[in-house]
């Protein structure tokens, strides 16, 4: 194999591009646009239901295409986009080839065909049971086979990483260590092995159980278990985006990162302290001690936050140090001003980073909070939060890497420029606008996964605040605007990958920097970078704050015992 | 740079900057400040979800449920049994496809405690506007000692997704003077 491997060098950066890994990236991004686009619609249509004076689905379709959206955009977009990530981390970045390219097409293959049997299950209309399937509510049995075969396809996908790392060194294709990127993306790969092997764990027994094989399965073992991958999973997404920002701001400023030591401490961190069986998806749940529940929310996951905190700083801050060395020099801001904001990767990176931290972490830590949960559990907080975590954060960031990927990998060039420019900040907005709307009306008690606020069919009434209505109404203005970002993104990128110019072979495309222009460390030179450093105080000072605003709020409520 | 080997080979040897070890102290000791606060609350909050819960099985639940609305069954409403129980005493709510059952009415600083379990699926108990927010399950009798302390009209929403009812479980608890 390793004989017949086909290369090309590319003329931007000079790295040797293993045919097989280019064809298996181009698949994996293809395919992840595609389900972007198909969960996206649900997410509108989710939206414009919940809208009360739009009100657009009724209630089965509502539950029907709620489960779709989860599905598709969380699992299959993000996984098959975080494959696309890690063959190009490896492959790609250590000049290598792809360690057993047929395995990573069988992977491919596994992981289409179970999306697919999942989606057709969902849409039979017999398994609306929401992508966390808690038992006893039951699906179809090719719902869980489904997601088995996702889940081991994209387990065999992160083999044939961990092979390319292995074939990387002892053909000596890169010298040292491996890059930061790579690094992040390892992180993402180890994490994602625990994940899945959960996740096995789970969905094994529970398809035997749909076949009526097993006859009970415990509700609250399940729960347990099943947030062991569904959390763990998520800090797949964090390593993988923060790996994806450390890569645009080499690839479009050549900032490298302050310090390597950190950096990757940092990532590390994300693998040490990954939260055992994810106790803050436990919180409200009975016979749960509270020690245990401290223990694992607070070293287990405060730690893991920290990792997050610090990458918070040294990713705005070599941005900073490369734009000051470039002699952007004036004031605290002049390097944030003057950055490349009119670069779609840039820019959406930039957005994600900042939206990622004061929308999805300090909510994320909030509601993580063993107290605290009790005013927050299962109400639109929760999606409030997560889609500033997956949203804005890792997809807005998947999207950035995009631009780069199209003129590199594709080699085709970005179409319709003007569009593209607009495209992060449009999708930005929205998506900030429907995580605080949510957030805001899970602090008014709406629950979420919920068709109905007036309750207009039930025996007994209630009646919610009336700004939740207006809270409502905003998010679905914003899922709009959201949506919209979200087709320029697709317009775009399938305009450009089959219609865009063809880049020639020995065409460069961008300047991707020389290394070494940023301040050396460990010489006389110390880095200085007040900008990020107020960037940074502001963060902090709005979420000890907003963190101490929720306990008065709790103290509000009944109190229990 | 950060897509390429770092350019010092022995970088785990590079001295870390002023700035950032600063912040990487400040967010430890702030992740202290938060494992304390949860401490802190266990001894002077009000509000801790209790740990106490037993196995239970959907017709030993309903059994005891039943004993406490014969006993202390009060009127009628919209087809369900309006209970009000002594203060200080177990209350048992059923959540099953889709209700809540029955409606309790309690007093005002009055102490309970109130048991929870389903019959069928998870459900999600959610009173609101107080908004307490409690996962229940079959077959685990869940027991949250509770002490309202406003009068008024209280819904429980279920806020953990029950099938195509969902949106139609509403429960009641009145609180009275
Ligand atoms: C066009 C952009 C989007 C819109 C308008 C949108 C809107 C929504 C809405 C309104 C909900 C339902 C909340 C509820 O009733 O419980 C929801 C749920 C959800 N969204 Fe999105 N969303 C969008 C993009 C995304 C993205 C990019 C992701 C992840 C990468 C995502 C992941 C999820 C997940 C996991 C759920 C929870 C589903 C469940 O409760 O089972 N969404 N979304
Ligand atoms: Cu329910
Ligand atoms: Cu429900």
């Amino acid at each position: 194999m390793a004989i017949t491997a086909k290369f090309r060098t590319c003329p931007s950066t000079g790295l040797k591009v293993h045919d097989q890994a280019e064809k298996l990236i181009k698949a994996n991004a293809v395919a992840a646009v595609v389900f972007l686009a198909v969960g996206g619609l649900f997410g509108l249509m989710v939206a414009l239901t919940r809208w009360p004076a739009v009100h657009l689905l009724p209630a089965d379709w509502f539950y029907l295409v709620l489960t779709a959206h989860g599905l598709d955009i969380l699992l299959v977009w993000i996984i098959f986009f975080e494959m696309a990530v890690l063959y190009f981390a490896s492959a790609i970045l250590l000049n290598s080839r792809l360690a057993a390219p047929k395995a990573a097409w069988t992977a491919f293959g596994m992981m289409l065909i179970g999306a697919i049997m999942t989606n057709v299950a969902v849409l039979q209309g017999n398994s609306s049971v929401m992508f966390t399937s808690y038992v006893p509510m039951k699906a179809e049995p090719h719902f869980y086979l489904g997601l088995l075969l996702f889940a081991v396809g994209a387990l065999i996908g992160c083999f044939v990483f961990f092979g390319t790392l292995v074939v990387a060194k002892n053909e000596k294709t890169y010298q040292g260590s491996i890059p930061l990127v790579t690094f992040g993306a390892l992180t993402a790969a180890i994490i994602a092995v625990f994940t899945i092997a959960s996740g096995a764990i789970i969905l094994v027994p529970t398809l035997l159980w749909s076949l009526g094989i097993i006859s009970h399965i415990d509700s609250l073992l399940y729960k347990t278990i099943w947030w062991a991958m569904g959390h763990s999973s998520q800090q797949i997404n964090v390593s993988a985006h923060v790996a994806v920002w450390y890569c645009i701001i080499g690839m479009v400023l050549g900032a490298r990162t302050l310090s390597e030591k950190v950096s990757r401490m940092a990532f590390l961190m994300y693998i040490l302290f990954l939260q055992l069986a994810s106790a803050h998806h436990m919180l409200v749940e009975p016979g749960i001690s509270s020690e245990w529940k401290i223990f694992n929310t607070s070293y287990a996951m405060y730690l893991a936050v920290l990792g997050s905190m610090i990458h918070g700083m040294t990713i705005p801050g070599s941005i900073e140090a490369e734009q000051r060395a470039k002699g952007y020099t004036n004031g605290l801001f002049e390097w944030l001003r003057k950055a490349p904001w009119g670069n779609p990767a840039f820019a959406g990176m930039f957005l994600s980073l900042i939206l990622f931290g004061f929308l999805g972490g300090i909510s994320g830590v909030v509601m993580g909070t063993e107290q605290l949960n009790l005013i927050m559990h299962n109400t639109l907080y929760v999606p409030g939060h997560f889609h500033g975590t997956v949203a804005a954060g890792t997809t807005l960031a998947f999207m950035s890497i995009t631009y780069l990927l199209i003129p590199l990998i594709f080699r085709r060039e970005i179409m319709f420029k003007k569009l593209a420019q607009l495209q992060p900040y449009c999708f930005a907005l929205g998506v900030a606008g429907i995580s605080l709307f949510m957030m805001g009306a899970g602090t008014l008690g709406i629950s979420r996964r919920h068709w109905d606020i007036t309750f207009a069919d039930s025996i007994l009434s209630f009646e919610v605040p009336g700004t939740a209505f207006l809270m409502l109404g905003l998010n679905g203005i914003f899922a709009i605007l959201a949506a919209l970002g979200g087709l320029i993104y697709v317009i775009v990128v399938v305009g450009s990958v089959f219609f865009g110019r063809r880049i020639g072979d020995n065409e460069k495309v961008m300047d991707v920097p020389a290394t070494a222009a940023v301040t050396q460390y460990g010489s006389a030179h110390t880095v200085s970078i007040p900008g990020t450093v107020v960037l940074v105080a502001v963060f902090f000072t709005a979420f000890v704050l907003y963190y101490f605003v929720n306990w008065k709020y709790l103290a509000e409520v009944w109190p229990l015992r | 740079m950060a897509i390429t080997p770092p350019t010092v080979r022995i970088w785990w040897k590079e001295p870390i900057a002023k700035v950032e070890l600063i912040w990487i102290v400040i967010a430890f000791i702030w992740g202290l400040v938060m494992f304390f606060m949860m401490i802190y609350w266990h001894g002077a909050g009000q509000q801790n979800l209790s740990n106490e819960a037993y196995k239970t099985t959907p017709e030993q639940y309903a059994a005891k449920a039943n004993a406490v609305v014969e006993a202390h069954k009060v009127r009628d409403e919209a087809g369900y049994p309006v209970v009000h129980p002594p203060a200080g005493s177990d209350v048992y709510l059923i959540a099953r496809l889709w209700q809540w059952w029955p409606i309790l009415e309690l007093e005002k600083g009055q102490t309970y405690r109130v048991h929870m379990s389903s019959m069928d699926w998870q459900h999600g108990f959610s009173l609101q506007p107080t908004n307490i927010n409690i996962s229940v399950h079959p077959g685990y009798d869940m027991v949250v000692t509770m002490t309202p302390d406003q009068a008024g009209e209280f819904g429980i929403v279920c806020n953990e997704f029950c099938g195509i009812g969902h949106h139609m479980m509403i429960g009641k608890i009145y609180v009275v003077e």
